[in-house]
């Protein structure tokens, strides 16, 4: 997958798991403030990224800095390219 | 006795017909059907019942889904008609928020689809990794209850009685002592259930469920008829919006009926078979509940779902109580057995009736059953005046329910 391929992926599973409008997904947009999550849709974002790549991510020590959607391309990017080269 | 007198000035119902109160009474005056043949049914092993009532005409797009995500199908049915219920009466957010609106509203047990997604994808490997955070919210006993007070800001009490198919009529009786005691001014209360293949197969197993009628769907129920041959499950809400005289008269709000009897009561002799003495006395006791006599009742709206001993048991009680003149209907012949929310859809109607000096008669009801014929049974829509209605509600587990509701102004 490209990094194109892998922040398509992220924003059409995030946006049809909280009901989000695709035209106003950006890297800026933040997961509170804008998306409108809370503790309780953050629990449910790990499952939805886990399930859409085929990887474990809750443990993660890195995901608790996530604070936008670029936040989540880039995490997502760098654990895919992790797993890949391992 | 209550120590204020309660009101209802607020119904809301999402039933077989659609939403609204005004849908449900057009279809039962029509003599309409609301049960459908399910064909998903068939594919189940042991299944012999085909047929079902589901709701219909809700978006559940319409409820925000911060508050969405914790509701199954029952707590959506719920939520429309309580916020129905609640625009009816005419509340505004400040009354909701008040603290003297409480809610008493529940179903037979948490969502039974949920909990079988849970435990279909659980089993696959024996994990919890893919479990979403909402699950428990759709399952735990007070589900609708709790998701109707979110959506709506409810800050006064919670309660969420569960008798199967009598809970909705606990909840209203349980609210009306609470507002009569002064603890709340207002309660949104009723019942709400979803539609399950496990719920027809409770009933199936035990051969209380219809399964001669699945070639013709609207033949069945056929409550009190000789050739009836059980129950069929329904789905829906029935929510009424309760509130103490002296409030309704300040805010001038309409009043629609009071509530002037409640009774339950508990039959150990059996858990699934009920006894026509203990529902007798369930409802002499409502009837002195009421402070009134049994010449006093118009109308008798029967639990009745077509089951040979329910139906019978019921005719006798009625008789032992009644006589043989006071006329007496079911509505499951329209509606189905829409389990917790049976009470409070057919206790809308009842309103309705009151309002409008109209008795509905038991669809399928073409041969009496003679075990059946000590009651007078509404022959056809009777246009004729109605001052005041006993309303029964029971329930497997040997629970017993009645309600009265009188005409306001008397």
């Amino acid at each position: 997958m490209t990094d194109q391929e892998i922040i398509e992926k992220i924003n059409s599973s995030l946006a049809e798991e909280f009901e989000l409008d695709l035209g106003v997904m950006t890297p800026e947009t933040t997961l509170y403030e804008d998306m409108g999550l809370d503790s309780l849709d953050v629990v449910d974002l790990v499952i939805v990224l886990e399930t859409a790549f085929g990887m474990k991510i809750r443990e993660e020590e890195a995901i608790r800095n996530i604070r936008t959607l670029g936040d989540i391309h880039s995490f997502v990017i760098n654990k895919k390219r992790q797993l890949e080269s391992a | 006795m209550l120590l204020r007198r309660v009101v209802i000035t607020g119904i809301g119902v999402v039933s077989p017909f659609g939403r609204g109160i005004e849908n449900l009474m057009a279809a039962l005056l029509a003599g309409k059907s609301g049960v459908v043949e399910i064909p998903a049914l068939a594919e189940i092993t042991g299944m012999r019942t085909r047929v079902a009532a589901l709701a219909t005409g809700i978006d559940p797009l319409e409820i925000p889904r911060k508050f969405r995500r914790s509701m199954s199908s029952m707590s959506v049915f719920a939520t429309l008609a309580s916020k129905d219920a609640a625009y009816m009466g005419g509340l505004t957010k400040e009354q909701l928020h008040s603290g003297r609106l409480g809610v008493s509203l529940g179903s037979t047990v948490g969502s039974p689809q949920t909990m079988q997604e849970f435990f279909r994808d659980f089993s696959l490997d024996n994990s919890l990794e893919r479990m979403k955070s909402t699950i428990f919210f759709h399952i735990m006993n007070h589900s609708c209850a709790s998701n109707v007070a979110q959506a709506l800001g409810v800050t006064g009490r919670i309660l969420a009685p569960a008798a199967a198919c009598s809970t909705s009529c606990h909840a209203v009786g349980y609210a009306a002592e609470m507002i009569g005691m002064g603890k709340q001014d207002f309660m949104l209360c009723g019942g709400a259930d979803e539609f399950h293949p496990l719920t027809s197969g409770t009933f199936d197993i035990i051969n209380a469920a219809s399964m001669a009628f699945n070639d013709s769907p609207s033949s069945t129920p056929r409550p009190f008829d000789r050739d009836r041959d059980g129950i069929v499950c329904g789905e829906g809400s029935g929510i009424l919006l309760l509130e103490s005289l002296e409030s309704a008269q300040q805010r001038g709000a309409t009043i629609l009926a009071e509530i002037v009897g409640f009774a339950t009561n508990s039959d150990p002799g059996s858990i699934a078979n009920p006894d026509a003495e203990c529902i007798a006395e369930c409802m002499r006791l409502a009837l002195t509940d009421a402070e009134i006599e049994p010449d006093n009742v118009d109308y008798i709206n029967a639990h009745a779902t077509a089951t040979e001993q329910g139906d019978i048991a019921e005719c006798q009680a009625i008789s032992s109580v009644f006589g043989s003149r006071t006329p007496t209907s079911s509505l499951k012949g329209h509606l189905g057995h829409a389990m917790a929310a049976s009470g409070t859809l057919e206790l809308a109607a009842c309103i309705e009736m009151l309002q409008q000096g109209v008795l509905i008669p038991t669809l399928n009801l073409d041969n009496v059953d003679p075990r059946c014929a000590n009651v007078q049974h509404v022959d056809g829509v009777s246009r004729r005046p109605v001052s005041t209605v006993v309303k029964n509600n029971f329930a497997l587990g040997g629970i017993n329910s009645s309600i009265i509701l009188r005409r306001y102004p008397q």
